[in-house]
């Protein structure tokens, strides 16, 4: 078997409708195009023999890292050795509306521009496009300026370069030596629906878009308000959230991968290339707290849009246009990560019911709406809605904020966002902002929420919240019942719960488990919801900002995370890099922010 | 000359073909898209592209219908197969000459000297088969039924 990339080694590319990964070295292991969830074009991260892979590298042994051009997504991947260096740059064009009109691109393109620094290095390149998952197999024709061209179902594939390439069984491939100074180029390009827009063969024109790519991906992290301890963490995850954007929409995927697995060989290989509604409140807050408004607002209009086909009803997550996934299956033909199967396409768990999602989508409209002076009467319409499904079934069991298949249950989880819901209701009614149609019935059910989860989610024994009411299992999840303002973060049952997770749940105080199910890593996003507690008030602030100081040490070399990290093996697992962790890794530093200014401001 | 029946189907004929094409295009058939090209003419924005090259287009094929209806003026009146041969005929004609549409059009590059910072919209090349291999089925089809449109629903005066 082919080698196959640590997780860790990867960093990504994008242009808010399509992402890539591209290892350190040099090798694009994942692609698929024209948009998120469409097919790969490249897989080789999921087998690295059938999947397909674009790698440009010098050839022999040379030592790798990667970093970001600064404040942009233009990866740059450094070769060096003793007395030569290269430097690959790659990037997917992203240009203002001005420029875009008066430049004729192509809609879905790929840069990939290759530099010798100092020395004399020889370069290889491997095209090896394997469409559909790596079903498809391609007839890629020389047509010389307009380039190497193959019809693929999802249309023409054409890469045009100035280094020699040969074509042979549906690859290209070629060598070529650069001396210092001298550059090669690569673009590549998929026109699904027109003409194809071919690029000039001149150095300059790259060199062009490269500086516009550059001046737009700066002009946007320049408008982040954060300003603080952690701003490259949280700029680089404000980096990856925009990346993650499909642009035509709003929506935010929740990783641009499938089956990279929580656990190699358990199976739990899932697609998270849809946006799920639970991540909305912490989008929209995030979002909203670092100064990026046009971008919440944007994801709350597709929030509305895509629960509107649905609506009272909600799929726990749709694809970035609205819809619901593609029926979940399994790629048989496709090895898997590190041999881990199976590769699924798809995702079963759309069909669940998730009380808590209800929760968050009122929520996350509560955060970019209260402070308005009225709402408009579709927003009026669609929460009247949500509230009275949420009044009808909140005492009904769900899969949970974990997706349990095949098993409900009462959680603690989806109680907390009942009771939110009912809350942020009650209070956009307070504001005089939307007319209940049942007041009483919101606010005892609001109390009656609180009886169960204070009565039968306590455990007096374990002297803990308990993750449902039909088992005294602890969970993570339970430390985000402050965070939605259910109870206050320093109150005696919450730093209780927070002792008995920190002992079940925790490794070396830094790494946490969301609970004792499945055999898996940390969960990253558990280590960040301490990290809020505490620094909220919920335990000491030092220990808030120690944990996070470790956790920010296990992300790879260009700031990315995926779902989980093994403190053992000290790998990351599951889907990377994945928008949920880089969304904590904004609310934990905000948190740590906020309560240092109070701390300061409360010093005599 | 019945000037209201050309207005109204040479109206109708363009916007079922246009229909037909897009149709065309959305089962990856072709991406051959006349308005678009038309429109690339004016402007190299996509978006802005496709919106002048629709008010092109139509114009085009208010134009193109007046010689179909001089063809049945000329061939004892119309019917839907001489409309039909009439959209063959076109559509073989536009196809035999799509290569030299380079030298026509401001912004298409050509296949020879390749692309430039102007001129990057790919060349439609022999019988627009760059555009996808099933183009001149799609061409063909689209002004046939242009031409039976014309054909069956244009009256003499």
């Amino acid at each position: 078997m082919e080698f196959c990339h640590d997780i860790n080694d990867y960093g990504i590319i994008g242009d808010c409708r399509s992402a890539a990964l591209v290892s350190n070295n040099g090798s694009m292991d994942w692609l698929c195009w024209p948009k998120f969830d469409s097919p790969s074009f490249f897989a080789a991260i999921l087998d690295p023999e059938k999947g397909g892979r674009w790698k440009i590298a010098p050839t022999g042994s040379w030592q790798a890292r990667q970093k970001y051009r600064e404040k942009t997504n233009i990866l740059q991947t450094l070769f060096s050795k003793t007395g030569a260096a290269v430097r690959l740059t790659d990037f997917m064009p992203a240009l203002t509306l001005e420029q875009k009109n008066s430049t004729f691109l192509p809609a879905h393109q790929i840069i990939r521009l290759v530099e010798c620094l100092c020395g004399e290095a020889a370069i290889e390149c491997v095209f090896d496009p394997r469409p559909g998952y790596g079903t498809q197999t391609l007839t890629l024709q020389d047509k010389k300026f307009m380039g190497l061209r193959a019809e693929t179902r999802f249309g023409l594939l054409a890469l045009q370069t100035n280094a020699a390439l040969s074509v042979a069984n549906g690859k290209a491939s070629g060598n070529f030596s650069l001396k210092k100074g001298q550059k090669a180029w690569f673009s590549l390009s998929l026109s699904d629906e027109y003409p194809a827009s071919l690029s000039p063969y001149k150095d300059a024109w790259f060199e062009q878009l490269l500086r516009r790519t550059e001046t737009w991906w700066q002009d946007w992290s320049s408008k982040i308000s954060y300003r603080g301890e952690f701003e490259s963490a949280v700029l680089r995850s404000a980096l990856v959230l925009k990346l993650l954007s499909f642009a035509p929409s709003g929506a935010i995927v929740a990783s641009p991968t499938t089956s990279l697995p929580e656990w190699p060989g358990a199976g739990l290989n899932w697609d998270y290339r849809y946006c799920w509604l639970r991540d909305a409140s912490l989008t929209t807050h995030a979002l909203l707290s670092i100064g990026f408004l046009e971008e919440a607002e944007a994801f709350v209009s597709w929030l509305l849009h895509s629960t509107r086909l649905t609506r009272p009803s909600l799929k726990i997550l749709y694809d970035v246009y609205g819809r619901w996934p593609s029926e979940e299956t399994e790629l048989r033909h496709l090895s898997g990560y590190r041999g881990s199967k199976p590769v699924r396409i798809g995702n079963k768990a759309a069909g669940q019911l998730q009380l808590d999602v209800y929760g968050e989508v009122i929520n996350s409209t509560y955060e970019l709406l209260n402070g308005r002076e009225k709402l408009d009467t579709e927003i009026k319409e669609m929460l009247n809605d949500f509230g009275r499904f949420v009044l009808s079934r909140w005492k009904e069991p769900d899969s949970g904020i974990w997706e349990h298949r095949g098993r409900t249950r009462h959680y603690t989880h989806s109680l907390l966002l009942c009771w939110t819901a009912f809350d942020r209701l009650l209070s956009f009614e307070k504001k005089g902002l939307l007319r209940l149609e049942k007041k009483e019935a919101y606010e005892n059910a609001r109390n009656a929420v609180k009886d169960v989860i204070e009565n039968q989610a306590w455990s007096e024994s374990r002297q803990s919240y308990v993750a449902s009411l039909e088992n005294p299992d602890i969970d993570a999840s339970l430390l985000l019942m402050p965070w939605y303002g259910f109870l206050p973060y320093d109150c005696d049952r919450m730093k209780k719960t927070f002792s008995r997770i920190k002992r079940e749940l925790s490794f070396q105080e830094t790494y946490f488990y969301r609970n004792h199910d499945y055999e898996e890593g940390s969960f990253n996003v558990c280590a960040l919801w301490a990290v809020d507690f505490l620094a909220n008030g919920g335990g000491s602030y030092g220990d808030a900002e120690s944990i996070f100081r470790r956790f920010l040490l296990h992300g790879n070399e260009v700031g990315l995370f995926a779902e989980e990290f093994d403190p053992k093996s000290r790998r990351q697992l599951g889907n990377f890099p994945l928008a949920f962790t880089h969304l904590g890794i904004i609310n934990a530093a905000l948190a740590l922010a906020n309560n240092r200014n109070k701390q300061e401001r409360t010093k005599p | 000359m019945n000037y209201a029946g050309w207005l109204v189907w040479g109206f109708a004929g363009t916007i079922v073909l246009t229909i037909l094409m897009s149709f065309s295009q959305a089962f990856h058939m072709t991406r051959m898209n006349i308005p678009y090209i038309l429109g690339m003419i004016v402007t190299p924005d996509r978006d802005r592209a496709r919106l002048a090259g629709i008010f092109m287009h139509m114009a085009n094929g208010w134009i193109l219908s007046l010689l179909y209806i001089a063809a049945f003026h000329q061939w004892d009146g119309p019917a839907w197969w001489k409309g039909a041969v009439i959209g063959f005929t076109h559509a073989s004609f536009l196809l035999v000459t799509m290569p030299i549409f380079p030298s026509l059009h401001p912004r298409m590059a050509d296949e020879t000297y390749g692309p430039t910072v102007v001129r990057q919209l790919e060349p439609p090349g022999f019988l627009a088969l760059n555009y996808g291999i099933q183009t001149p089925v799609s061409i063909i089809l689209s002004h046939i039924v242009f031409g039976i449109i014309l054909g069956t629903f244009y009256k003499m005066p």
